[in-house]
């Protein structure tokens, strides 16, 4: 039973760590958010699964906050973001994808090198999935630094919060209540600032190419 | 070598050349369902195949000996690939005689051979056929060579039959790498077996072509045989893909009993698999051949990370 949840956990894991190496890989900003609508899924599966096992009910409340809100709410959001910006089509990458992604996979080695001795001290029920969601952090922010516009990074970000959010449920059992609460309203505030930022950025450059910045610095 | 291993040997060889036409036509059929055309019917490539063998073969007069052996060579090639993956039954004689590595250098055999032909006649499109070929290939082997890795660890052993008994045998267990192979493999058996967001096997267009453009120049029973090949190659990569991740039903032991339970089994899976092929080749659009390599370099690193995974998780499991 409890070997079966492990296994449930870490198949979880393996999805999460896919869906966020083909978002590496992935040209368009739509199916990006498609993408990341399905980071959130798993999210709430691996949540439910470790509210199940161990007994937290608490689980079942970030696992409902989740699905609300990364699931549901930032989807919406981004879509409409999309929309309204006309940004459906490819997006460039600074680096080549091939490249990106054989630095992902060193990113990947790196991850699991680092937690497996802190894995090994673990007594929650899948403790090597801490190495999966430290690789999915990692890759989340190599995506934000490789990313030339603007709404790749966004996403980039929230991908970043979810591989956090994993860590936290898998390795440990979900934080207290109040400060997940308190992730879920940053994650939504700091969604719509930067919404409003790549408004401004277009509406400035006419274009949502971030490199576009460097023309404010000063002489 | 007993007689049941033989009788295994020669049946699953059989069920082999005979279901692999059978498993194109099936797949012909549903994309033609799903285009709301009306369908070919379900032994249509034997129809072909066999009004190809009864056809004079035209073969032109500066191809050399190598042109008229390599639908042969290559035919052999996927049979013998056939006779090793254990399609119905593990108790194959034939199988110790390659492991997983072997297997995959049998395929790169064939597919030396074929562009070799195509080359042979220096035309334009054989040429640039062999040349596409030979991109692909070069990228799909290691993809599909990291893929069986992943499952040779999980079995211990590069046997692809052994592989099949520890998967089988194991009850119900999850294996996140294997997940990851999963899709590397699926990946890989589209570029290889021309399939769609690769190769259209159906078009005829020159410039998008790599496999219909290797075989240009045959005719007649030549013909026949590569397509039969090509039909086999479909077959066996249907069947490795089977064996590696559902291998539930395969039978163990040399009982008869095994055997008819295994056929339906086979053909269930099959039929399935073929469904969505079917399906995934209406709903996706070919992609541009430079689009290819990191399509394939996405399967291999997919594959590389399912090595690692396993190795991660493995040891607490």
């Amino acid at each position: 039973m409890s070997a079966f949840a492990t296994q449930l956990v870490n198949l979880c894991a393996a999805v999460l760590l896919m869906v966020t190496f083909v978002m590496i890989a992935q040209r368009r900003i739509v199916t990006l958010i498609h993408l990341y609508t399905l980071q959130g899924l798993t999210l709430v599966v691996a949540a439910c699964v470790v509210a199940w096992v161990s007994g937290q009910p608490h689980l079942y409340g970030s696992a409902a906050l989740t699905l609300a809100l990364k699931v549901i709410l930032i989807p919406l959001l981004l879509h409409r973001a999309v929309n309204r910006l006309n940004v459906r089509w490819d997006v460039e990458t600074l680096i080549n994808i091939p490249t990106m992604m054989i630095i992902g996979i060193v990113l990947v080695v790196f991850a699991f090198n680092l937690t497996l001795p802190i894995a090994r001290l673990s007594v929650a029920i899948a403790p090597g999935t801490l190495g999966i969601a430290l690789a999915c952090v990692l890759l989340s922010f190599m995506m934000m630094i490789t990313r030339a516009k603007a709404v790749p990074q966004v996403i980039g970000f929230l991908s970043m919060e979810n591989g956090l959010f994993f860590a936290a449920t898998a390795a440990t059992y979900g934080m207290p209540m109040v400060v997940e609460l308190g992730i879920a309203l940053d994650v939504l505030v700091g969604l719509l600032i930067l919404g409003v930022f790549v408004f401004q950025i277009r509406a400035q450059f006419d274009s949502l190419d971030i490199r576009q910045l460097e023309k404010l610095k000063g002489d | 070598m007993n007689a049941a291993g033989v009788t295994a040997q020669t049946l699953d060889l059989l069920i082999a050349l005979t279901l692999a036409p059978v498993l194109s036509g099936w797949v012909a059929q549903c994309r033609a369902w799903l285009a709301n055309r009306s369908a070919p019917p379900l032994l249509q490539p034997f129809a072909t195949l066999r009004k190809l063998f009864h056809k004079d073969a035209v073969i032109a007069h500066d191809a050399s000996p190598l042109f008229r052996a390599a639908p042969y060579l290559v035919f052999a090639c996927m049979v013998v690939a056939a006779g090793i993956v254990p399609t119905l039954s593990t108790n194959l004689p034939l199988a110790p005689a390659a492991d997983a590595i072997a297997l995959v250098g049998l395929l790169a055999l064939a597919r030396v051979f074929i562009a070799l032909a195509a080359m042979d006649l220096g035309t334009a499109f054989g040429t640039l056929g062999a040349r596409r070929e030979m991109l692909l290939g070069f990228l799909a082997e290691p993809a599909l060579l990291m893929v069986l890795f992943c499952s040779a660890l999980i079995g211990h052993s590069t046997a692809l039959t052994t592989m099949v008994e520890t998967v089988a045998d194991a009850g119900f267990v999850i294996y996140p790498g294997l997940a990851f192979a999963g899709v590397a493999f699926t990946f890989v058996s589209l570029a290889e077996n021309a399939r769609v967001p690769v190769d259209n096997p159906s078009t005829h267009l020159e410039l998008t072509m790599i496999h219909e453009a290797l075989v240009l120049e045959y005719s007649a029973r030549h013909l026949a045989l590569l397509e039969w090949a090509a039909s086999l190659k479909l077959f066996v990569y249907s069947c490795i893909g089977l064996a590696l991740f559902l291998p539930w039903g395969v039978a163990r032991g040399a009982a008869a009993s095994d055997l008819l339970f295994a056929l339906p089994a086979l053909l269930a899976k099959l039929a399935v698999g073929g469904a969505l092929l079917a399906a995934l080749e209406t709903v996706c659009a070919k992609m541009r051949i430079f689009r290819v390599p990191e399509f394939l370099a996405t399967a291999f690193l997919m594959a590389v990370i399912g090595l690692l995974v396993h190795i991660l998780l493995a040891g607490e499991a």
